[in-house]
């Protein structure tokens, strides 16, 4: 779950992490009343979860607060990579003498959080990675050990910071560290962590990523989801407990398991056809299930068939068949289905649908040609 | 594994635990205890005794292995309760875990002697011996092609397709959905490697991480047996996790044409769809 700016920012503060002056705003009125306390230049900064906001014209200097508030409302009304400003973050604007990267993340290979830092900061980390690798200096942390001392000063001897830097840079170090951990996240950037011409360390930009599976237990940030990010029936799957990610084309899938979802996915498109969705029901596949997934696919306007793909192992063939008559019923389907029923019950399964009228196949790629076919 | 195995089910008298237990005892699984804590005492399917703990589970039995069907908030204290009790094996069903725990317990596990397989996995079946987890028994015959997956319904259609034209699998081995795990590609081609049944591997792998790419080097240098993969998510969109934790494309890496570059070059064949891969398997053998 991708957390704001401001959000950010918000949280490295609380853990002890040296922030601009500022605040956040939702209209031009607004900007005006926070800019009036800061003294000097402000950062009228977009508040959108994409890159990119400062080439797209969503990141502006303003010298006052009237100035501030005519970016504002030039911002608020912008639209970036398909996502609305609906804030913006009105920061005190700083000197700066050198940027800096910073960031925790976690390292799948290694299997425990890795704390990377460079000299070249306030650009894409990405293409730093992949254009000089060797700037960016990482060190593992162990997830008993936590962060020791030595590892910071590593990374600071690394990025040429001054000595009378080290100790400022060792704590927020460990700060971004515990705000990390504390908050169960699998990113915690700061991008740049600049040093002022007053010569201090400043978070200028802040990003956090929080781990899904562990929302259930930090309730007060679950809060801060932005519903922008998904779309509504993505949202509404979330809520059933449905996996649901919108794709453009025009063959809805509704599919037990993930890897299965991806594969029936991958055979449409290798057949020749466009999915317009992923759909992963899970396991049981109840009636309501069922039903909530067809609503949430046929909401879309674009799809012209329905695939349905079932492997029952545990969940039985017939019990989604009946699932699948109930959700017709209910939910109205008047587009072409193709149903691939195959494992526990199959037979019985098929026999339920094939009183209801709709096309069924026996292999997978039968059942995606068959679609394709229907689409057309 | 095979019906010798001596296995305990962890979180026995729940929902899931229930009905896999009697699925697995009805595949011929030797389940020799169960543990719910606060339930010991109680006599599951009038044979299996449920304990309050590993430890005591232990005292009176000898265990090989233990699947855990209990919920993501308990899970990794599960896993560490049957590693610090001796079991060897732990095998965890679990979908949801946080990723911060897993470290956690990787970390510790790594300093036993126990073998986590999953979390977030089907388990493992021994067709015509044994079935430890969730993988439906009769959908797949015995054979000799070892498979090795991080997928669940799909691993079960590879299983079907193969025995539509014949095959069988020596053992099927359900790594898991999650981006840190107990068990990697590499662990489970070394065993097939060394396992004389199985004279030729299927590998099933996904969008996210690295680990398809680790494995295709293995296979360069270590794996002689024919390999047939099918990597699922080439249309998956990048930055959307794609319902398993772990797969999800991010920064540019654990894209499914990366991977299926890396075991092309390692000599191992793709197939475009699962039903392609009995068909390629015959081309190998």
């Amino acid at each position: 779950m991708k957390l704001h700016e401001y959000q950010s920012k918000r949280l490295f503060a609380k853990y002890g992490i040296p922030i601009p002056k500022g605040d956040v705003a939702s209209t031009a009125a607004e900007a005006v009343t926070v800019a009036a306390k800061i003294d000097g230049n402000v950062v009228v900064k977009a508040q959108v979860l994409v890159g990119g906001r400062g080439k797209a014209g969503g990141v502006k200097i303003a010298e006052d607060k009237a100035a501030a508030g005519t970016c504002a409302e030039k911002i608020l009304g912008m639209e970036i990579s398909g996502l609305p400003v609906r804030k913006v973050l009105i920061d005190e604007a700083v000197d700066i003498d050198t940027e800096i990267y910073l960031g925790i993340t976690n390292d799948r290979i290694a299997k425990c959080p890795v704390i990377m830092a460079s000299a070249a900061g306030g650009i894409d980390i990405e293409e730093v990675a992949v254009d000089a690798p060797e700037k960016i200096v990482k060190e593992h942390i162990h997830p008993f050990l936590g962060l020791k001392n030595y590892q910071t000063r590593n990374m600071a001897v690394a990025i040429k910071l001054p000595e009378r830097l080290w100790k400022q840079f060792d704590d927020i170090c460990q700060s971004l560290h515990n705000v990390y951990t504390t908050s169960d996240a699998t990113l915690a950037e700061i991008n740049p962590l600049v040093v002022t011409k007053v010569g201090d360390l400043l978070a200028v930009d802040g990003k956090m990523v929080l781990d899904e599976n562990a929302l259930d237990r930090q309730g007060d940030l679950e809060q801060l989801r932005d519903s922008d990010l998904e779309t509504v029936e993505e949202n509404e799957a979330r809520r059933h407990g449905l996996s649901y990610v919108a794709l453009d084309g025009d063959i809805g899938c509704m599919v037990n398991g993930a890897g299965l979802a991806m594969g029936t996915m991958d055979i449409i498109k290798h057949f020749g056809g466009e999915p317009a969705n992923f759909l992963d029901i899970g396991g049981g596949a109840s009636a309501e299930k069922v039903a909530a997934a067809l609503r949430i696919i046929l909401k879309d306007g674009r799809v012209k068939v329905l695939l349905i793909n079932i492997f029952g192992g545990i969940t039985r063939c017939d019990e989604v068949a009946k699932g699948v008559v109930y959700a017709i019923d209910e939910v109205g389907v008047d587009v072409p289905m193709v149903v691939r029923l195959v494992g526990t019950n199959e037979k019985e399964g098929r026999e339920l649908l094939s009183s209801a009228k709709l096309s069924t196949a026996s292999s997978l790629a039968d059942a995606a040609k068959k679609a394709i076919a229907l689409a057309a | 594994m095979d019906a010798n195995t001596k296995v305990m089910v962890q979180g026995i008298t729940g929902r899931e635990g229930l009905f896999h237990t009697q699925q697995m005892l009805d595949y011929g699984t030797s389940i020799v205890a169960g543990v719910t804590p606060g339930k010991g005492g109680e006599i599951i399917s009038d044979k299996i005794p449920v304990y309050d703990t590993c430890k005591a589970a232990l005292e009176v039995n000898s265990i090989d292995c233990s699947v855990i069907y209990v919920p993501a908030s308990f899970a990794p204290d599960a896993i560490l309760e049957a590693a610090d009790a001796g079991i060897a094996l732990v095998i965890c069903i679990t979908e949801g875990i946080p990723v911060s725990d897993m470290m956690e317990v990787r970390a510790y596990l790594d300093n036993t002697e126990c073998r986590l397989i999953g979390p977030n996995c089907p388990g493992v079946l021994s067709p015509g011996e044994t079935k430890i987890g969730i993988i439906p028994g009769h959908i797949a015959q015995k054979g000799n092609v070892g498979v090795v997956s991080r997928s669940g319904t799909l691993t079960y259609e590879v299983l079907y397709a193969l025995a539509q034209k014949g095959l069988g699998a020596s053992t099927c081995v359900g790594i898991g959905g999650d981006p840190i795990n107990g068990t990697n590609f590499i662990d489970v081609l070394h065993l097939f490697q060394n396992d004389l049944e199985t004279k030729q591997i299927v590998m099933i792998g996904e969008i996210g991480g690295s680990d398809e790419e680790l494995a295709a080097d293995y296979i360069n240098k270590f794996v002689d047996k024919p390999v047939v993969s099918f990597i699922a998510g080439q249309t998956a969109p990048p930055g959307k996790r794609m319902g398993h934790a772990g797969a999800i494309v991010e920064g540019g890496s654990g894209m499914a044409s990366d991977k299926i570059e890396a075991l092309m070059s390692a000599g191992a064949l793709i197939a475009n769809h699962p039903e392609e891969i009995p068909e390629l398997l015959a081309r190998k053998s």
